[in-house]
């Protein structure tokens, strides 16, 4: 009764991956490609969504289900909050197609050097295999680690965001009279 | 034949149980929404007495399917002017999350899809994409009213998803645990041990609890709730008498009818959250000792369970139908100038009543 017994048990962990990696390509896609403000929030969902799944993949899923409660619930919910204050309609373009062209081109040159970079980076870089697996990724290993190697750092982020809650209640309780 | 049973019941097994949940889960949220929105209307019926859908079936309990049908039956259409592919695809995101939520949900001790040890993250981390659903769908129609509509839902969740998070923080310190069921086995022996009451007092431990504001918390629990899923006094989102039918207006026929069973998946999903997390889930409310412990058990559990979620379900219709809906400045003065403070004191108030008693006895 063991799960391997299953037909395409070993397929099914390149179908997670592939998965996950398609969904994180094509919502980087749509979020650059479209030109409507809105659906790049949508591919910036999507790919958010894909990066869980790869942290999913890589045995983390207390990063993966942060990634989608931050990135998805929190920063793509702010952007929108962004996209409500301007205009609906996609403004009518007033650039020159040269100019245009030529931006493109630039910016395509850019990020194909920095790609080439990473990619030649990770693939040739002396990466060294760690001596053994340091912490299982538990939600209780996390905790501990918080609250003992990086301590320093976990009470300046809670003593931001507190101080961020804060600020947000002095701003709310002024009322609007004394503007 | 038998030999396909053999392998789905053996080697299949951990598959066949998951699909067997898919399939169940999927059964369960279509007949909830059903026969919650009958309930919801003879609950408005019974409150503005009238007698409420009373024609099809006896006392109308053949309403539901009479209303599915008539929404199946409908043309699917695309108004023009409207973004075809987000105006499509935002049903199915509102639909999702709660299906997704509703796996890791501990309906009896072992009555779980997949019981996870992060179960309560998982359930606000996917609980979190819903407002992004009723948001695209609102915006993607292009409608003014819509577009109104989806402004009130992204600042009306914003608001309440952090003092609901600070209340269930508070929750999870006095737990120690993110898994469901190990929250709800702590909470056995008695309704006087589960989370609402033990926080005031600690009767096995005969000490006082860890927070003696828990039904405070419980109430701004239920109160976030109702919020987050768009509820009546909350229900800005859809409000009927101002913005029409709000993110919904463009959306016919079975668009409509997704987005409605959503919101009902949401509300179980809310209350089986209120009664995992205060309520004991799904403990009996007598303590295990001679005749009583016979109310305690696999087959007992998930009836408890139901009937203690179902009844905060109906204090959800009683709420919707008793109470004016509420001005939006009014809904965002309640969370940012009472109900957040509140629940950061019971934050506080609970680091100190489980920690200054350890303080105390290292001093003298």
């Amino acid at each position: 009764m063991t799960a391997a017994a299953f037909p395409f048990t070993d397929n099914l962990v390149a179908g997670v991956f592939i998965l996950a990696v398609t969904t994180t390509v094509a919502g980087a896609l749509i979020a650059a490609l479209s030109t409507r403000i809105i659906r790049g929030v949508a591919g910036l969902m999507v790919c958010c969504l894909g990066l869980a799944g790869l942290y999913y993949f890589l045995r983390s899923p207390f990063l993966a289900l942060m990634e989608i409660l931050i990135y998805v619930g929190a920063v793509c919910v702010t952007i929108i909050f962004g996209v409500m204050l301007s205009e609906p309609d996609e403004p009518a373009k007033t650039e020159k197609p040269v100019h245009a062209i030529l931006w493109g081109g630039a910016s395509l040159l850019v990020s194909l050097m920095i790609f080439w970079g990473v990619s030649r980076l990770s693939l040739h870089g002396a990466w060294t295999a760690p001596a053994a697996r340091v912490t299982d990724g538990s939600i209780k290993a996390i905790g501990v680690s918080l609250l003992t190697s990086y301590s320093m750092a976990f009470e300046l982020i809670s003593l931001v965001l507190l101080v961020a809650i804060l600020g947000a209640l002095v701003i709310a309780r002024m009322g609007r009279t004394k503007a | 034949m038998s030999a396909i049973l053999d392998f789905l019941l053996g080697l299949a097994w951990p598959w066949t149980r998951l699909l067997l949940f898919l399939v169940g889960i999927c059964a369960f949220v279509g007949l909830n929404a059903a026969y919650l929105v009958l309930a919801e209307r003879k609950g408005a019926a019974r409150f503005q007495r009238r007698p409420g859908p009373n024609e099809a079936g006896y006392a109308g309990w053949m309403q539901p399917f009479a209303d599915g049908l008539k929404l199946l039956s409908k043309q699917v259409l695309i108004p023009p002017g409207t973004d075809a592919l987000l105006y499509c695809v935002a049903p199915l995101m509102v639909m999702a999350p709660p299906l997704m939520c509703l796996a890791v949900v501990p309906f009896g001790e072992s009555l779980v899809a997949r019981n996870l040890d992060y179960g309560l993250l998982f359930v606000f981390s996917f609980g979190s994409i819903n407002v992004m659903a009723l948001m695209l769908g609102g915006w993607a129609s292009r409608n003014k009213f819509s577009v109104i509509s989806s402004a009130r839902v992204v600042s009306q969740n914003v608001a309440y998803e952090i003092p609901m998070l600070l209340v269930v923080i508070t929750l999870l310190m006095v737990a120690g645990t993110l898994d469901l069921n190990e929250v709800i086995r702590q909470q056995t022996g008695g309704f006087w041990q589960w989370n609402i009451l033990r926080g005031i007092w600690d009767f096995r431990a005969g000490h006082i609890g860890a927070n003696f504001l828990m039904p405070v918390t419980f109430i701004i629990f239920y109160t976030c709730m109702l919020a987050e899923t768009n509820r009546a006094p909350f229900d800005m989102a859809e409000a009927e008498s101002e913005l029409v039918a709000g993110a919904f207006t463009e959306y016919g026929g079975m668009g409509f009818g997704v987005f409605f069973m959503a919101e009902y998946a949401n509300i179980v999903l809310g209350c089986s959250l209120a009664t995992i997390l205060f309520l004991g889930g799904w403990q009996s409310p007598f303590p295990p000792v001679s005749f009583l412990a016979y109310f305690s058990g696999p087959l007992w559990g998930p009836i408890w369970f139901l009937a203690k979620m179902y009844c905060l379900v109906f204090s959800v219709i009683w709420v919707r139908w008793t109470f004016p809906r509420t001005q939006f400045y009014n809904l965002l003065n309640l969370s940012w100038k009472i109900l957040i403070p509140i629940s950061l004191f019971t934050l506080l108030l609970t680091g100190a009543l489980m920690k200054l008693p350890l303080v105390w006895r290292h001093l003298f």
